[in-house]
């Protein structure tokens, strides 16, 4: 029961030792990139590969959603063409890989994050800025 | 009622979004704590409806106008100069405009209720961990030189500018609004015209609108011209035919006005967009080769016409950041960074007077700064001074922001046109909104002017390191 909770328990009953903040790498424009500097205060946590992966998944699938591309130009021509109105109706491209996005973070958090006491952040609540770790304090979970 | 006992409670403001949480309810079974949504505690000067789906400014600006103008015209072309040309041409013209007419009314409704790109403040921790990171060495009563942060975009070096009021580092190519009090990602202006910033959300639909609107008043124009002309040659001349058909009179005149700055406003969009540049960058002159001494340029463009416009035009369509219908976590209500605890007291967000106030103010601070150097604008009817001084001082180059231009003779370049028309539809119609015009660079009332340093940060780069 703590693994299917665990996230919203951790978010009520452990305490936030204190939060990093990933920010975007603007470097390639203005197309949504985060850093892949690994921070310091997870050194202790965990591995700096893992994280690497983790942020690289997640430019990814951004780099995914922005794509520019005879799809995605369909797309808009379509739109353009309905006096976008077929997005009242649509979902659209980005939408779709914004829905993905957030399964696999929480995948990652259920599977590799939340075991070691960090919760990460949908980017997309902190209106894409930044990728919010919340670093919880080293103690046993589901105590309370 | 038992709760009558402890203290007289309003029933509406149990169910108004200022609706103070369970404490103050101790017997109240019928109304817990009502989860808000985003939108009810947003803090820039925007206003929602239909519980947060549609968005605008707080100033609707000249929306009722510019619809009310189209809605009218149209009518009076399908009413009365329709039925004549469907008699003696072909029954396509009412078709053509119809379809023209969908297109401009559905573009204008989504350029004015889309959110046009705003970034949503900085929550406490994050402001907290810039700050940190950032050389502070000012005390807390001295207001820190404005911050900037340089960083390399396609080898470009591109300073991003700190925002107070929104507590981050803005994104490249976004700006803050002074009127919507919002951070704008590609910011390209606040058009008073369809009453909402356009921004990278809704860039398309803006432009969508003007393109169509230039056809549909080339077109209607068109048609009243071929009326007149058929009806006077089947009947007793001009005069007489302008007497029968006195609408398309109205619709002659409202046309003629609108053409001029609305296919000028056009083919200046067209030409932004085929250069991947925003009306804001055009204006400040950011990357024209004026301003530097190396040959380099627009660091966003695909260097292809096409590319340019397939993005700009037709690129995927971003979500909104703002997640307006979302709930707002019943413990995190706190959290949410506000300007309302440096607010007056008169200034209060909801206060109805806000906007003439701020109006009113801004087009007083807008006059007095307008006389401090020779205008590119023509004069604006107020000479009232501003109300704070060290506003007038950094704002003296606002109004203007490309200081390369000189203050008059400003008509030989085209980009100047967006300094006096960002969005100037109706050319008979620009006296009254002159004042406000420029005001997408400015803040509005004096309360934010602390947090905007906007475009006036010209001040030397504080020596902040790039986290990259």
């Amino acid at each position: 029961m703590a693994e299917t909770h665990s996230l919203q328990d951790l978010r009520q009953q452990a305490t936030i030792a204190s939060k990093v903040f990933i920010q975007r790498d603007y470097s390639s424009g203005t197309i949504c990139k985060f850093q892949t500097k690994f921070p310091a205060e997870l050194e202790t946590r965990i591995d700096k590969q893992q994280f690497e992966e983790t942020i690289q998944t997640l430019n990814n699938l951004y780099a995914e959603a922005e794509k520019l591309g005879g799809k995605s130009y369909l797309e808009g021509c379509l739109a353009c063409l309905t006096a976008y109105t077929i997005f009242l109706c649509m979902e659209t491209h980005y939408e779709k890989v914004l829905k993905k996005i957030a399964k696999y973070i929480q995948e990652q958090n259920e599977k590799v994050y939340a075991p070691l006491g960090l919760l990460l952040t949908d980017p997309i609540e902190r209106g894409l800025r930044v990728v919010e770790i919340t670093i919880f304090e080293d103690r046993s979970l589901g105590s309370r | 009622m038992k709760n009558c006992e402890y203290q007289q409670i309003d029933p509406r403001a149990l169910s108004t979004p200022t609706a103070t949480p369970t404490s103050t309810l101790p017997c109240a079974g019928k109304n817990p704590q009502r989860l808000r949504r985003k939108w009810e505690v947003f803090p820039g000067r925007n206003r929602f409806y239909c519980d947060g789906r549609i968005i605008v400014a707080q100033q609707s600006g000249v929306l009722p106008l510019t619809l009310g103008l189209i809605l009218v015209t149209s009518g009076l072309f399908f009413v009365f100069d329709c039925p004549f040309l469907v008699a003696h041409l072909t029954v396509c013209i009412p078709v053509i405009a119809g379809v023209l007419f969908v297109f401009v009314v559905i573009s204008l409704l989504r350029t004015s209720f889309t959110d046009p790109g705003i970034l949503p403040r900085a929550l406490p921790d994050e402001a907290a961990d810039i700050e940190k990171q950032i050389d502070n060495s000012g005390s807390s009563t001295y207001r820190p030189p404005p911050r900037t942060k340089e960083i390399l975009i396609n080898n470009q070096v591109v300073k991003l500018k700190y925002c107070f009021t929104c507590k981050m580092f803005r994104p490249p190519r976004t700006s803050h609004c002074g009127l919507c009090d919002n951070c704008v990602e590609r910011f390209d202006h606040h058009c008073p015209w369809v009453g909402n910033c356009v921004g990278k959300r809704n860039y398309r639909f803006f432009y969508t609108f003007i393109v169509s609107l230039s056809f549909l008043t080339s077109f209607i124009f068109g048609c009243v011209i071929t009326h007149l002309t058929l009806r006077s040659q089947s009947g007793d001349g001009l005069i007489q035919a302008l007497q029968d058909s006195p609408a398309s009179v109205v619709e002659l005149v409202v046309c003629f006005f609108s053409i001029w700055s609305i296919l000028g406003l056009s083919g200046f969009h067209t030409y932004l967009v085929a250069s991947n540049l925003t009306t804001n960058e055009d204006i400040k002159g950011s990357w024209s080769s004026k301003r530097r001494t190396e040959e380099l340029g627009n660091p966003y463009s695909y260097n292809n016409i096409f590319t340019n416009c397939c993005v700009v035009l037709c690129g995927p369509m971003p979500p909104s950041l703002i997640d307006r219908r979302g709930f707002v976590p019943p413990e995190d209500t706190s959290q949410t960074v506000t300007s309302e605890m440096e607010l007056p007291p008169f200034m209060s967000k909801n206060d109805t007077n806000m906007c003439t106030q701020g109006t009113k103010e801004l087009l007083e601070s807008v006059a007095h700064s307008s006389l401090l150097r020779s205008p590119c604008n023509p004069g604006t009817p107020k000479t009232a001074p501003a109300s704070q001084e060290s506003w007038l001082s950094t704002v003296s180059g606002a109004p203007t922001p490309s200081p390369g231009s000189p203050p008059s003779g400003c008509s030989g370049r085209q980009a100047r046109r967006p300094i006096d028309n960002p969005c100037p539809q109706k050319a008979g119609r620009r006296a009254v909104l002159h004042a406000s015009r420029p005001a997408f660079h400015l803040p509005s009332p004096p309360y934010s002017l602390t947090h905007n340093p906007l475009i006036f940060s010209d001040a030397p780069n504080v020596g902040f390191i790039p986290l990259a």
